[in-house]
């Protein structure tokens, strides 16, 4: 399947694809590692007119620390994420997230930013971003702005991020906390029928803080606060699963062919008790 | 029209390519590279991969445009003046094909998993090879093909 025809321009600079975006209009899209974006036009389901290709901007490729928080790049690969000794240092959420991703080929060309720009409720990235409370860098024509994570995700395969804007850059604090990303699939490569990504901090044996994001149970990626509270001061495994059961607070999740809404909000359950599990052990 | 510029398997090509030309479809049907297979069309079995600087790629989920000033790699460049490489030797000792139609890309793959880890576990090569769909289901002797190219490329890195 080839996709439904389109004009091409390279951008030499993020204010260059600005530019091109602005002249493009409202069906012009920014192509990336176009690992989400070429499936949909293959299948039309996406029929840009305009496609800017900022692939070949080499200064959004980046990772870049303080101590406090790590600036990673939009156009960083999965792969490159996954294979940071830096990011598997300060944010090993980040990095156990990003191995998990489709597969290796997948890997090697999907970018963060991308991913985050997206917003599939399925995806894995945006989950763990979520939970390590990261803000998303946007530039546009008047200057730059930041959006919290919480606050980017609007519904399925909607954002923030306005027509004309570009997404240039991740900012995730460094908490010490530890990160485990579990999903659960069928098929090696599928979506997460659910994904859970915990950010856990321990004292002395017991949870000090707790982050839980949530994939594919609902039309954004979502934290489950109830769980996060319930899991601080706990340290035996029947507190972590009692804690894991208050993920039923968020609501009935969607269902569908793959899961009822029953079996999602089981299995977030299981995943959660599961990553905490892996934490404390 | 587009111009782009890129090297398939040493060989610079220069071709003006409709921008939503697809990698793999140029591969086959401009360069005549009909090695690289299209299997799903859908980014899923990875008969498609390539190497695209070296690194893995599913070629049917990539624009020609976007392999501008790139160096790709096919299934017809891993053999070097009419020695096989050591990943297509060990499939044909190993029996990695049944009906031959994923192997290609199983090749493909496997070398770019050998460049990333070149002494990779069973379970490991398993696992990389996730983006890889055999429908005769040969993965057993897949694996064990890996096994011995990645033991025999380490010897002759050793060697050498």
């Amino acid at each position: 399947m080839i996709p439904a025809p389109f004009e091409y321009e390279r951008a030499t600079s993020v204010a260059h694809a600005l530019e091109l975006m602005a002249q493009g209009g409202e069906d012009a899209r920014l192509l990336a590692g176009g690992h989400s974006l070429l499936p949909l036009m293959r299948l039309r389901l996406a029929r840009p007119t305009l496609l800017v290709d900022i692939g070949g901007l080499d200064d959004l490729k980046y990772v870049s620390g303080n101590g406090d928080a790590i600036e990673i790049g939009a156009l960083t690969t999965h792969h490159e994420i996954a294979d940071s000794h830096e990011l598997g240092e300060a944010c090993p959420l980040l990095t156990t997230t990003a191995a998990q991703i489709g597969d290796p080929q997948v890997r090697h060309r999907g970018t963060i930013g991308g991913s985050v720009a997206h917003a599939d409720p399925a995806s894995d990235l945006p989950t763990a971003l979520l939970a390590m409370d990261a803000e998303f860098v946007i530039e546009a024509v008047g200057g730059s702005r930041s959006v919290a994570a919480a606050d980017f995700f609007e519904g399925p395969f909607m954002s923030a991020l306005g027509d004309g804007e570009i997404l240039t850059s991740i900012r995730v604090p460094v908490s010490g906390a530890s990160g485990v990303y579990r999903k659960f699939n069928r098929r090696a490569q599928d979506w997460a029928i659910v994904g859970v990504a915990a950010l856990i901090g321990t004292d002395g044996g017991a949870i000090s803080s707790a982050a839980i994001g949530l994939t594919n149970m609902g039309g954004t990626p979502l934290r489950a606060e109830a769980v996060e509270a319930s899991l601080v001061g706990v340290s035996g495994a029947d507190e972590v699963a009692a804690a894991a059961a208050q993920v039923a607070d968020i609501g009935m999740p969607p269902g569908d062919e793959q899961a009822s809404a029953e079996y999602r909000l089981h299995l977030a359950s299981v995943l959660i008790r599961r990553a905490v599990g892996d934490v404390l052990t | 029209m587009t111009r782009i510029s890129l090297s398939v398997n040493g060989v610079q090509h220069e071709a003006d390519v409709e921008p939503r030309t697809l990698l793999a479809y140029f591969l086959r049907e401009r360069l005549g590279l009909t090695g690289t297979h299209i299997g799903c069309d859908t980014s899923s079995c990875g008969a498609c991969t390539v190497l695209l600087n070296g690194q893995s790629v599913k070629s049917c989920t990539a624009l020609a445009v976007q392999a501008d000033g790139a160096r790709v790699t096919t299934v017809e460049g891993l053999a070097e003046d009419g020695d096989w490489h050591p990943i297509q030797q060990a499939f044909h000792e190993h029996h990695g094909l049944q009906c031959g139609f994923c192997t290609p890309g199983m090749l493909m793959a496997s070398v770019g998993i050998l460049s990333e880890n070149p002494d990779p576990t069973d379970q490991e090569i398993r696992h990389a090879l996730e983006g890889n769909l055999c429908r005769c289901t040969g993965y057993q002797n897949i694996v064990n093909a890996v096994l011995a190219a990645a033991e025999d490329m380490r010897s002759s890195a050793a060697a050498s």
